[in-house]
């Protein structure tokens, strides 16, 4: 048992710092550790900061262009952008569709999208749920029809996150309505430029607009744009899953984000003194402290032994609900330190006049971060689905 | 014991119930019209109610309603201020003149006691935050303080004060739970002495306006619960309604339950009302600790149990669900509650 880090992991990590340091504009980060929300160029412009570094897919192979970090380096990398407020990187095309072109994909389809995706010439989004096909994803209906040297696709997919930005779109269709309801999927790359594509978005509970519903009306589709073979997209889909899940425990924003409830508390007066001092708060915030602190060395066990090349199995759900609860509990004191404060709102979706508000604690808009983090349980697979997972591997073999 | 409505509350409830059924916009003088405002009030105030359980009935209904009110802050604040200080109600009750009470501060945060609005000469200078309804007034109710230090609850003194007076800043912006708030400041700004001595009408207003907001958010709560046992029978997922899952039909049997907590808690601060301060405010705290604890249980488990639908602006759930949570930033937060429980316990 070693719990620090290698010389050559603290090294790493302090390049990390000097690069953070150097390249994140305070304003940008002011804006992430505020949870405002960011424009595309905002997005853009830090993105092309890391991949001008080389940084910008941390899990992808040196010869498509990553960084080839194994699980404890990209664990340093994420937790300290975290604590510095960077803007996460856009998972779409890096973390997801980019593993599933590796493993799946023709050479053609890599050498096309891969480098697309890192210079940001493309701009990811997922087509995944739907209406009726949430947890239960393979209920799936959205079809697609072989016409010739192209797909026609008709149907509807939703949560699309900042599919605003997006140009291009991955979609879980069905190509097969007879078979078993995991065996008619297939994975198309679709531009969202197409004719027959409509984008609206959905407001959500705290104003913001980041997720939308995608309609799709006889959408032509080249082949080309198959991943893999015909009706073997669940396969996909769920490799692609499992890429999802990295850094699923969050560590690093569960960091920052107590911070942050430190320094609210350190602001806000109670009886003449720091909230911090309350013993009552202190207590709130000493009890998730604790339980991050053993959250991270659970995360670490993990993810060290996918370092040595054993992939993170079931335990990920673990990591997932853990980490949610964690980081919901601190948006939760965050909006409890600030008080009668955290009622004052501006919402993008909803407030047209967007009046700068009051903000005495420097905090930005706790409240709705609090419900907007609500999400962290619901998507990337419920925690009940997580349960789920875990329960059955666990059970494996009762009957 | 008897645990029915008097046939006049149920008739109360009923008629509120259908009118706020099909109510939209600005509708403060249906309201009066319909007799809401006078029931927040006693007979010798020249209305028909104002004890704990009329506040109780005439609040749970609002909550119901997919629709943000501010009774409590123009309506039920200012009056109970104003018959204590013996003023006239009649314009407030008839729904002619709207009011608020510019109280809060940023370091009271949830304290009553803590004023450091100077007032001399009837003259007011200070800073006032989060006051609700404040856009909507025609006059507002402002505390200040005469003498003591900042935390004395004597030295206490509210003024009126027109809303175009001179030095008076409001900068408004929309609240979280639905409705409107300002920041409202004061320099060198005259007001019409309401009272000098005013702690305990304050107290009491507040006090009041404790139970109403637990009543309300009960009435919001009620409806989210409701709304989660419709979902869970009809959303399918995996070939069946997703409330044949046990893991989901547990938590809801869990909500149902702590509602049913909250409602004998609502209950019980509505009976204690009228009670000495001490004894009130003690079984108040103890409501209103239920009720946060509770509401943020049930704002987050809705939510949860409908997944991503639950947190669209377009499903009423989360309109709902955010009324509930930000209850808890009013009047006095969980922990407040339960630190004063323990402090009147001794």
């Amino acid at each position: 048992m070693d719990l620090s880090l290698s010389a050559d992991d603290k090294a790493f990590r302090a390049e990390v710092r000097a690069f953070l340091d150097e390249n994140l504009p305070a304003e940008l980060a002011d804006k992430v550790r505020r949870s405002q929300s960011l424009s595309k160029q905002e997005h853009d412009f830090w993105h092309t900061k890391l991949n001008d570094r080389g940084w910008l897919a941390p899990n992808w192979p040196k010869k498509f262009g990553g960084a080839e970090w194994d699980a404890v380096q990209r664990n340093i990398f994420e937790d300290e952008c975290a604590l510095a407020y960077a803007p996460r990187i856009v998972p779409f095309g890096l973390s997801m569709l980019g593993p599933v072109l590796q493993k799946f994909g023709s050479e053609a389809q890599q050498n096309y999208w891969l480098p697309r995706i890192l210079s940001g010439e493309d701009w990811w989004c997922q087509g995944y749920s739907e209406p009726g096909a949430g947890s239960d994803l393979a209920a799936l209906k959205t079809r697609a029809v072989r016409d010739g040297d192209h797909y026609v696709v008709n149907g509807q997919k939703t949560w699309t996150t900042l599919g605003q930005h997006a140009n291009m779109i991955f979609c879980l269709v069905r190509t097969d309505p007879t078979a078993k309801k995991q065996e008619g999927i297939s994975f198309l790359l679709i531009n969202m430029n197409s004719p027959g594509i409509e984008v609206r978005p959905i407001t959500l509970i705290d104003g913001g607009a980041e997720v939308n519903e995608v309609w799709f009306t006889d959408v032509r589709v080249p082949v080309e744009n198959l991943v893999g073979e015909e009706n073997k997209g669940w396969t996909y889909a769920k490799f692609l899953l499992t890429h999802e899940r990295t850094n699923i425990a969050g560590v690093g924003f569960s960091r920052a984000g107590l911070a942050m409830v430190k320094r609210i508390a350190g602001r806000a007066q109670a009886r003449g003194r720091p909230l911090l001092d309350n013993p009552h708060f202190a207590a709130r915030v000493a009890q998730v402290e604790i339980d991050l602190m053993a959250m991270a060395v659970t995360n670490l066990r993990i993810v060290s032994k996918a370092a040595k090349g054993q992939a993170p199995g079931a335990e990920s759900s673990l990591l997932k609900i853990k980490g949610t609860q964690i980081r919901q509990e601190i948006t939760d004191l965050a909006r409890r330190a600030a008080g009668p404060q955290a009622m004052p709102f501006a919402s993008e979706g909803l407030d047209g006049t967007n009046t700068p508000l009051p903000d005495p604690y420097d905090a930005g808009g706790v409240a709705a971060s609090y419900f907007n983090n609500r999400k962290l349980s619901i998507f990337g697979g419920s925690n009940e689905i997580q349960r789920e997972i875990y329960a059955k591997h666990l059970m494996k073999g009762a009957s | 014991m008897n645990f029915e409505l008097t046939e006049e509350r149920q008739m109360l409830q009923d008629t509120l119930r259908r009118f706020l059924s099909g109510a939209t916009g600005d509708v403060w003088h249906d309201l009066a019209e319909l007799g809401v405002i006078g029931a927040l009030f006693g007979e010798d105030a020249g209305g028909f109610g104002g004890t704990g359980f009329d506040l109780a009935v005439v609040f749970e209904e609002l909550g119901r309603a997919d629709l943000v009110l501010p009774l409590i802050d123009a309506a039920l604040i200012p009056g109970r201020l104003m018959v204590a200080a013996g003023a006239d109600v009649a314009p407030l009750i008839a729904g002619t003149e709207r009011f608020a009470f510019a109280h809060s501060e940023l370091g009271a945060r949830y304290d009553l006691n803590w004023v450091e609005t100077r007032a001399k000469d009837n003259r007011l200078t200070g800073e006032k935050t989060t006051v609700f309804a404040a856009e909507d007034a025609d006059t507002l109710l402002v505390s200040a303080r005469l003498s003591g230090a900042v935390d004395d609850q004597q030295g206490i003194g509210v003024w009126q004060v027109a809303k175009d007076a001179p030095g008076l800043t409001m900068r408004s912006y929309e609240l979280a739970q639905g409705g409107r708030g300002a920041e409202v400041s004061l320099n060198d700004t005259p007001g019409t002495p309401l009272m000098t001595q005013a702690y305990d009408a304050i107290a009491d207003a507040m006090a009041a306006a404790t139970l109403s907001q637990c009543a309300e958010t009960l009435g919001a709560m009620d409806v989210a619960v409701e709304m989660t046992r419709d979902y869970l029978g009809t959303r399918r997922q995996f070939g069946r309604p997703i409330g044949t899952f046990q893991a989901l039909s547990h938590r809801l049997v869990d909500l149902m339950m702590e509602l049913e907590q909250v409602r004998s808690a609502v209950i019980l601060g509505a009976g204690h009302l009228e009670n000495p301060p001490a004894e009130r405010d003690r079984i108040l705290s103890a409501t209103k600790n239920i009720m946060g604890r509770v509401g943020r249980l049930v704002a987050e488990d809705t939510i949860q149990l409908h997944g991503g639908i639950g947190m669209t602006h377009e499903y009423a759930l989360s309109r709902y669900a955010k009324r509930i949570a930000m209850a808890d930033h009013r009047f006095g937060d969980t922990d407040h509650h339960l630190e004063q429980f323990i402090a009147l316990s001794r």
